[in-house]
């Protein structure tokens, strides 16, 4: 980088709100973002108007292949009686809302617009899992779909180069995936907000009323370890490794550091962001990091003056669980090889020292992937003001999060810090 | 012919795995590029690759998309995509043959390959694969 970059004001977040994720055959994207958007405006603590909004900033990735429908920024403004305000979509595959975030941020920072609503919808389930599968390959390279391989595949191969690479193996993964199970079971938002534990309970009662054999997994991982309830998708990518296809909408309130207090007392301030390019598998220096996402964080640090060490906290994007273990280390929070040790010791729990994920991430919490990006900065807003609930991390003098957000096989990565003061 | 994917095509169904050196610094890629992405150079010439490598990651997939699925590949005969380092020092994507991907533990990588160009459809829509198999 030539020179420190600035931005040319301060911007801060006064809202933040989520549509629940989940599978939905009765709502559609309008619906989605509505929830979103009530949520959103119910956590602005002052209050705020529609009409204030200056511009829309809208993530939106598959909706024209899954339901036939593009050109979403005016449809979601019409929505919400905002038009002729201007209505952006952004893509950048699973990073397509933190786009609009970033977007979001020049436009005030440039001095341009006060207040800017940024968010991200999706709607997937209601295709087949096949159809799913082959729409989210878009966003792949098109090397690695004609050699056959899917997302989970993109991310199996990569799971097989960290394990020889570092002497991790599939038991660590399930860590991750306990954890992240753990955590969305005190997120009533989530699409799975159930534990693993949660889970076997239930198949078991399930298999007592049905009069069949009762399973008999002595603990979490040897139910992870049994093919019947997690069966392979792209080896070594099981079931429980992988999110789940989602429907759902998040979006956030960005305005004028200047004015911020107009909105709230306690907003959030955007002190970093960073988004770096990279390229597809074959390219790549070497399969256990992705580049882009470390490009992405040495301009959010930089940004930011802060160190990886300051972020206290962090919504990192596990789309699989191998995932979650490299953007750790690539976010400089453990060091290259030590992420699955870190995981393992509970460092990234919710009680850990560093927890990351504490929605329940992508695997549990869903990733309806053009509202992802936002959706990770709704959990980072809930924490560092407190009122995360259940799931509220114990550190104290909780003032710095952050939120990783990945597309395609590692082609957009985005990395956002904000502030609490 | 031009440096691009379409003449990279052209070269598989010939059976050839053909990359571009860039004729400034020497750099060597495949598929092919037309801009050298160390040196920005725009000449290139053709290179053919020997065809061997080894295994450097791996996946077996199980839930494949609908042309795979076409060829009789589901959760009980999963095929094997990979990334294999060429002799040359450049990596490709491909699929994996003549290992199974019902038994992922069996696949090691480091395993020396060989490429095998695997031709699938009727004459006049037919497609050809890279794929890698062992020596």
């Amino acid at each position: 980088m030539q020179r420190r970059r600035k931005l040319g004001r301060g911007v801060a977040m006064v809202g933040a709100g989520m549509s629940r994720f989940g599978m939905f055959s009765d709502k559609d994207s309008k619906y989605l973002f509505a929830e979103a958007f009530n949520e959103m405006i119910s956590t602005v603590d002052k209050g705020m108007d529609p009409e204030d909004i200056d511009a829309l900033y809208l993530g939106n990735f598959t909706n024209d292949f899954f339901i036939h429908q593009g050109h979403w920024g005016p449809i979601i403004a019409d929505l919400l009686g905002i038009t002729p305000k201007p209505a952006t979509r952004t893509e950048g595959a699973c990073a397509s809302s933190a786009l609009a975030f970033r977007e979001g941020v020049f436009a005030i920072a440039s001095g341009f617009y006060d207040v800017v609503l940024v968010g991200g919808v999706e709607e997937m389930s209601k295709r087949s899992t096949e159809e799913v599968t082959q729409g989210l390959a878009m966003a792949a390279s098109p090397y690695e779909v004609k050699a056959g391989f899917t997302f989970p595949g993109v991310f199996g191969a990569i799971a097989t180069a960290y394990f020889a690479k570092y002497g991790a193996s599939r038991e660590h993964l399930m860590n991750v995936t306990i954890k992240s199970h753990n955590n969305a079971r005190l997120n009533p938002k989530a699409q799975f907000n159930v534990s693993i534990r949660d889970i076997m309970n239930q198949r078991i009662e399930r298999a007592k009323n049905k009069g069949e054999p009762i399973p008999t997994w002595r603990d979490e991982k040897e139910f992870l370890r049994d093919p019947r309830a997690n069966p392979v998708v792209a080896w070594p990518m099981h079931l429980y490794d992988c999110c789940p296809i989602s429907d759902g909408a998040s979006c956030v309130l960005l305005v004028a550091e200047e004015i911020a207090k107009n909105f709230t007392d306690n907003p959030l301030y955007v002190v970093g962001i960073g988004q770096g390019s990279g390229q597809g598998l074959h390219a790549k220096e070497d399969l256990t990091y992705f580049e882009a996402t470390r490009y992405a964080a040495q301009e959010a640090y930089e940004l930011s003056r802060l160190k990886p060490e300051d972020v206290q906290i962090a919504e990192v994007h596990d789309c699989f669980s191998i995932a979650e273990i490299i953007h750790i280390e690539d976010l400089g929070f453990f060091k290259p090889g030590e992420g699955y040790k870190a995981v393992e010791e509970g460092l990234t729990r919710l009680d850990g020292s560093k927890p990351i994920n504490t929605s329940g991430g992508l695997k549990c919490k869903g990733h309806p992937v053009g509202a992802t990006g936002t959706g990770q900065l709704v959990e980072i807003w809930k924490q560092l003001r407190g009122e995360a609930g259940e799931r509220q991390v114990p550190i104290k003098d909780l003032r710095i999060g952050a939120t990783h957000n990945l597309g395609g096989t590692g082609g957009t990565c985005t990395f956002i810090i904000l502030e609490r003061r | 012919m031009p440096f691009n994917d379409i003449s990279y095509e052209r070269f598989l169904s010939e059976e050839k795995l053909m990359g571009s050196r860039c004729q400034k610094c020497d750099a060597l890629f495949i598929p092919p590029r037309s801009i050298c992405i160390k040196c920005h150079g725009t000449e290139m010439e053709w290179v053919e690759m020997k065809g061997k490598g080894k295994l450097a990651a791996f996946t077996c997939i199980a839930i494949g998309p609908p042309f795979m699925i076409k060829e009789g590949y589901d959760r009980q005969h999963p095929y094997v995509s990979g990334v294999v380092e060429l002799e040359e020092g450049v990596r490709v994507v491909a699929r994996i043959e003549g290992v199974d991907g019902s038994k992922p533990e069996t696949i090691k990588i480091g395993t020396p390959l060989q490429v095998e160009f695997l031709h699938r459809g009727e004459a006049s829509n037919s497609k050809i694969f890279l794929a890698f198999k062992p020596l």
